[in-house]
Order: C-alpha cells, then sequence, then structure tokens
C-alpha cells in the first residue's frame, strides 16, 4: 500500500468522522459559546484535511486555500467573541 | 521516508480524532476550549508538517509553516477571548470543579478584572449561585 492509498483510505475517513463528531457538538451545543468553539475546530480540521488531500491530488495549489480558512478562522472567533461579551456588558 | 510521513500523518489523524471526541465527551465549555486549543492545533501541526516533508520543495514548506504559524500564534488568543466571553455570559463551571479561580474578581457592570475579591453587591459574578 502506498502513501496516496494509505491516506485515501484509512486517512481521510477518520478526519470525516471526527467532522462529523464536532458537527453533533455544533448542533446540540448547549450554550453559544459551544458552538463558537465547535466552529473554529471544525475549520481547523478543515485546513487538516485540506492537507492530507493535497497528498492524495498531488498538488500543492490548495495550500492557499487553508492559509485563509486559518485567517477566517481566528477573525470569526475574534468578532463572536467580541459581540458575545458586549451583549452582557452593560454601561 | 514514506514510513516517516506515514507516522507522522497518523499522529496528527489522530490528535484530530482525539480532539473531536474530546469536544463530544468533555462536560464543561471551559474543557472544550482546552481541547480545541491544545489537540487539535498538535494534530493539525503534524498533518501540515507531513504535508511538507511529503512535497520536500521551498513553496509548499514556506506555505505549511506559515499555516502552522498562524495557527499557533492565534489559537491562544481566541481561546483566550472566547473563554473570557462564556465566564460573562454566565456559563457554569462543571460541577465536580474544586474551586474556581476568578470568582468574585471579574466586575460584572464594567468587565473589568480585579486581584482580590470584591464583594460589593450586584457587581460581581458569582457562579455558584447564578
Amino acid at each position: 500500500m502506498t502513501l496516496v492509498e494509505y491516506c485515501r483510505i484509512v486517512i481521510l475517513p477518520v478526519l470525516a468522522f471526527s467532522v462529523i463528531l464536532i458537527l453533533i457538538r455544533f448542533f446540540r451545543g448547549p450554550s453559544i459559546a459551544d458552538r463558537i468553539v465547535a466552529l473554529d475546530l471544525l475549520i481547523t480540521t478543515g485546513i487538516g484535511i485540506i492537507g492530507v488531500y493535497t497528498i492524495t491530488s498531488g498538488s500543492s495549489t490548495l495550500l492557499d486555500t487553508g492559509m485563509i480558512l486559518a485567517l477566517i478562522a481566528f477573525l470569526s472567533t475574534v468578532a463572536l467573541s467580541y459581540y458575545l461579551e458586549r451583549r452582557s456588558k452593560k454601561k | 521516508m514514506n514510513i516517516f510521513i506515514g507516522v507522522i500523518i497518523t499522529l496528527g489523524t489522530l490528535f484530530v480524532l482525539l480532539a473531536a471526541v474530546g469536544l463530544i465527551r468533555m462536560p464543561d465549555t471551559y474543557l472544550r476550549i482546552s481541547v480545541n486549543t491544545k489537540a487539535a492545533t498538535l494534530g493539525v501541526g503534524l498533518l501540515l508538517g507531513g504535508v511538507a516533508f511529503y512535497f520536500y520543495d521551498l513553496s509548499t514548506t514556506s506555505r505549511t509553516f506559515v499555516i502552522v504559524l498562524f495557527l499557533f500564534l492565534t489559537a491562544p488568543v481566541g481561546a483566550h477571548l472566547i473563554g473570557r466571553a462564556s465566564y460573562f455570559i454566565g456559563n457554569k463551571l462543571w460541577d465536580k470543579s474544586k474551586m474556581d479561580d476568578l470568582q468574585g474578581k471579574y466586575q460584572k457592570n464594567s468587565h473589568v478584572l480585579k486581584s482580590e475579591i470584591d464583594d460589593t453587591p450586584e457587581d460581581n459574578v458569582d457562579h455558584t449561585k447564578m
């Protein structure tokens, strides 16, 4: 079994299963902070999937998308927590 | 070389899977934040390291290095911000947690952190009676 087959048969299904687990927490989360954490972890796992897909497809073009996704994940976490904190703040 | 890349990628996938299981199993928002910021960051870092060793040229290595550096820099900041926000909106700690170090130190209205417990009524967050 070559490395590409190993990535396609073993690694990618395990990562997809972990995405399903994170989505369960995203839909079930008791508070909105849990949903934000799940969203952040979802994008981080997506960057990992992009890395493994780069190995299976053989071209490293998609890594730029991973860079943008890392930036967007940090930005969305900061913005959502900022508004979440301001909502509970009284003058 | 392929065996080494396979070992690195397997370790990274294992860490990402454990982070997902921990996100399901952890009883508390703060413990879930800790899972998110430690295990998942290490897992994705290992996966991207495997990608850098697989291609073994300058452009791919620099891009994966930038992604990993950005993740390692922003994960603690994001975890701190979301933990602070979830403390203010009143998420309770796990009921088997031993102690709450911030109890009564964050002012509820002005969001200022004091270093000693300030017992003025209606101005400090008390997570045991909320």
